[in-house]
């Protein structure tokens, strides 16, 4: 097993009484696209900006390539950071921004050229070589920053909410981009973002922050299957979440939900004691619906109170009889009118899912 | 339809008027007047200057004196070296105390902005006055630099007291102390409004902290340099009091000049060809400035 990139040990950052990172720790391996992903103030930027060394953590170590940071200033790092603003200088040509940390390369002129050429036919801005940053579109700043940051050939290069700026079409695109990019590259990347699917689709591990806190690391399928909290599940696409009650181990681990009026058969998991309170969840796209009764577990009689439809698929809100709304999400699959969908307003509905799709919270 | 017209272009129209019709009124007019002095002749008469008659329509004699007599040549180099040392100065002062202004936090920097405004709320004479009253052979001031000199080189080299007052350094002195507001506050609020992230990103891609200032911080605010520097050296170039009170007098800067030339030679035409060549000498350069700066932008846009 090869040492890790980044090892982030027991990191806490305070501002004054306020503690905006607490006891963080994380590897991040040698070429990976590595999302912290949290709410707002939650602490991703500051964690960013101690890697970059912009801020000194309260407690805690950072080492990177196996190397203590706490003693290295900002310039001496082999780290890069793209601002979430992008921070171009505004009095040099997208050329100059590019090859300004090369300045401090041992390179001959015609290799720093040559360089600057390179990283811009990489990101597809040669054409704008000789503007100033005032002159090019939101989307070309992005790509010039991006540029000017791995020109240098950092071992790690942090992204502050790299697309945040861009529109919804853009931000697809360059999501891509950027992945080719660092396939190309090879260059390890940490990405800030607070939008869940943004973490999705680039990340190859994820790590969810809540308050200064991290709460679950892992591969995107991982957490979003595996969810080790309340707060992971919802933070990662919606949920329907229950109180409950374990009634039965076995196979099966049998639970008591009151606001389904019923019980609930759940896959085996360790670690439950017969009688302690779990949260029940169960993701609204694991869930069937039928239009006639089905007989076994794990079903549920309502009637469908809301009903949105997108197009590729539909969101139910389901009243129960017990007044519990359970969110059920169905792929479109088949074309129908108006008049013969899978369920209308006010249609009695049964629910099934399957005892796998079942979460056991505990926290 | 009037009520309409005040709404909608009145306004515009009368804000950018006002400064224009003020202009007109208080510096082109007296300017043009100015201007038709130097070209007429000294007379006895009330006011003492005449066209026409017995002397010539046009006199170009003060224009010709302004090269033949060293006195105004060596006015204007007084000048501009004096006001040109002043400004450099009051760059190398000024720029460290408005970089720290910006750096300092919220509180403490409106202290220390009301500090550098301050000296302006007592009268300008009088801070003259004691800067003479500091620089004179017997201040303590002057004892204490007397006896740090007598004590540092040979005995050889041992003065009685150091002479400061009536030279060009005691000029450039009181103009850097008096003018050093006029460079702190513009500089000021050009480095206020860099964005500090600019300063990480070099930092970020490898830059000590002296290459930042370098090369982020200094290329941003020569707008803040060259606004700082005009107001520093055009008044100074023209400075009259400072120079009639602590200034030597055997060297005079070219205010002194035209007052001498208006008041006690009364050549009102001599004086105000010399007041048109200061002029010129001032706004030269900068027009000169505006234009390059002008094309640089245009050719900026077009590329
Ligand atoms: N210099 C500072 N002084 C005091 N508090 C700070 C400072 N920098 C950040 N904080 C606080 O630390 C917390 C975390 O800030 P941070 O910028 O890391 O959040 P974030 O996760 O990046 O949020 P966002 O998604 O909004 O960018 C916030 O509550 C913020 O107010
Ligand atoms: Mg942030």
């Amino acid at each position: 097993m090869t040492q890790a990139l980044v090892r982030i040990e027991g990191v806490s950052k305070s501002f004054g009484s306020f503690q905006a990172v607490k006891n963080v720790s994380l590897q991040i391996e040698k070429g990976e696209i590595f999302s912290l992903l949290g709410g707002s103030g939650c602490g991703k930027t500051t964690l960013l900006r101690m890697l970059a060394g912009f801020e000194a953590p309260t407690q805690g170590r950072i080492f990177i390539d196996g190397v203590d940071m706490a003693a290295v200033p900002p310039w001496e790092r082999p780290v890069h950071m793209m601002f979430q603003s992008y921070a171009l200088f505004p009095h040099m040509s997208v050329e100059k921004n590019v090859g300004y940390g090369l300045k401090h390369e041992a390179m001959s002129p015609a290799d720093r050229k040559a360089r600057v050429r390179e990283m811009l036919e990489l990101v597809q801005l040669t054409p704008f070589a000789t503007r100033k940053p005032h002159q090019i579109s939101g989307g070309q700043r992005q790509r010039v920053a991006l540029a000017r940051a791995l020109a240098r050939q950092p071992k790690l290069l942090l992204l502050d909410e790299p697309l945040a700026a861009l529109d919804k079409k853009l931000r697809e695109h360059t999501q891509f981009e950027l992945m080719s990019i660092q396939e190309r590259t090879g260059v390890t990347f940490i990405v800030v973002t607070h939008d869940q699917e943004e973490a999705m689709t680039l990340s190859d591990r994820i790590a969810v922050m809540d308050q200064g806190v991290v709460r679950q690391v892992g591969r995107p399928g991982a957490v979003y299957e595996f969810p080790n909290s309340k707060f992971v599940a919802n933070f990662l696409g919606s949920i329907n979440a229950f109180e409950a009650s374990v009634t039965a181990l076995g196979d099966q681990i049998s639970v008591d939900v009151p606001a389904l009026g019923q019980s609930v058969q759940a896959r085996a998991v360790g670690g439950l004691i017969v009688g302690q309170n779990v949260t029940m969840a169960l993701r609204p796209e694991k869930i069937t619906i039928h239009r006639t009764p089905v007989e076994g577990d794990n079903v549920l009689a309502g009637e469908i109170k809301d009903l949105a439809y997108f197009g590729k698929d539909s969101l139910y809100r389901v009243a129960l009889p017990s007044g519990a709304l359970v969110s059920v999400h169905a792929v479109n699959a088949a074309r129908a009118s108006d008049d013969d969908r899978l369920a209308d307003w006010y249609d009695k509905v049964w629910l099934s899912f399957d005892p796998s799709s079942v979460l056991l919270l505990t926290d | 339809m009037i009520a309409r017209w005040f709404h909608r272009r009145g306004w515009s129209d009368l804000v950018i008027g006002l400064p224009y019709v003020w202009l007109l009124i208080f510096f082109l007019i007296p300017f043009l007047i100015v201007v038709a002095m130097s070209f007429g002749t000294r007379t006895s008469t009330a006011p003492p200057f005449g066209f026409g008659g017995e002397n010539p329509a046009i006199n170009l004699a003060g224009y010709a004196r302004l090269f033949s007599d060293t006195l105004y040549i060596r006015a204007f180099v007084t000048s501009l070296t004096n006001a040109a040392g002043a400004m450099v100065l009051c760059l190398l002062i000024g720029y460290p105390m408005a970089l720290g202004l910006t750096r300092v936090d919220r509180g403490w920097r409106n202290i220390l902005l009301m500090l550098v405004i301050l000296p302006f709320w007592t009268s300008f004479l009088l801070r003259v006055y004691a800067w003479m009253g500091l620089m004179g052979s017997n201040s303590w001031f002057n004892k204490l630099l007397t006896g740090a000199w007598n004590w540092l080189v040979p005995q050889a080299w041992d003065v009685a007291n150091v002479p400061l007052m009536h030279s060009n350094f005691a000029v450039v002195l009181v103009m850097v102390y008096t003018y050093l507001p006029f460079m702190i506050l513009p500089l000021y609020a050009n480095l206020e409004r860099l964005d500090p992230t600019l300063d990480e990103a070099a930092m970020d891609l490898g830059s000590r902290p002296f290459a930042v200032f370098r090369d982020v911080t200094l290329p941003q605010s020569i707008p803040g340099i060259i606004a700082g520097g005009m107001l520093v050296f055009i008044p100074a170039a023209g400075e009259l009091v400072i120079p009639t009170l602590v200034g030597d007098s055997s060297s005079p800067m070219i205010g002194r000049v035209i007052s001498d030339e208006f008041s006690s030679a009364r050549d009102w035409p001599m004086a105000s060809a010399v007041a048109v060549a200061l002029l010129i000498l001032m706004v030269g350069p900068m027009m000169i400035y505006s234009r390059f700066e002008a094309r640089a932008q245009a050719r900026e846009r077009s590329e």
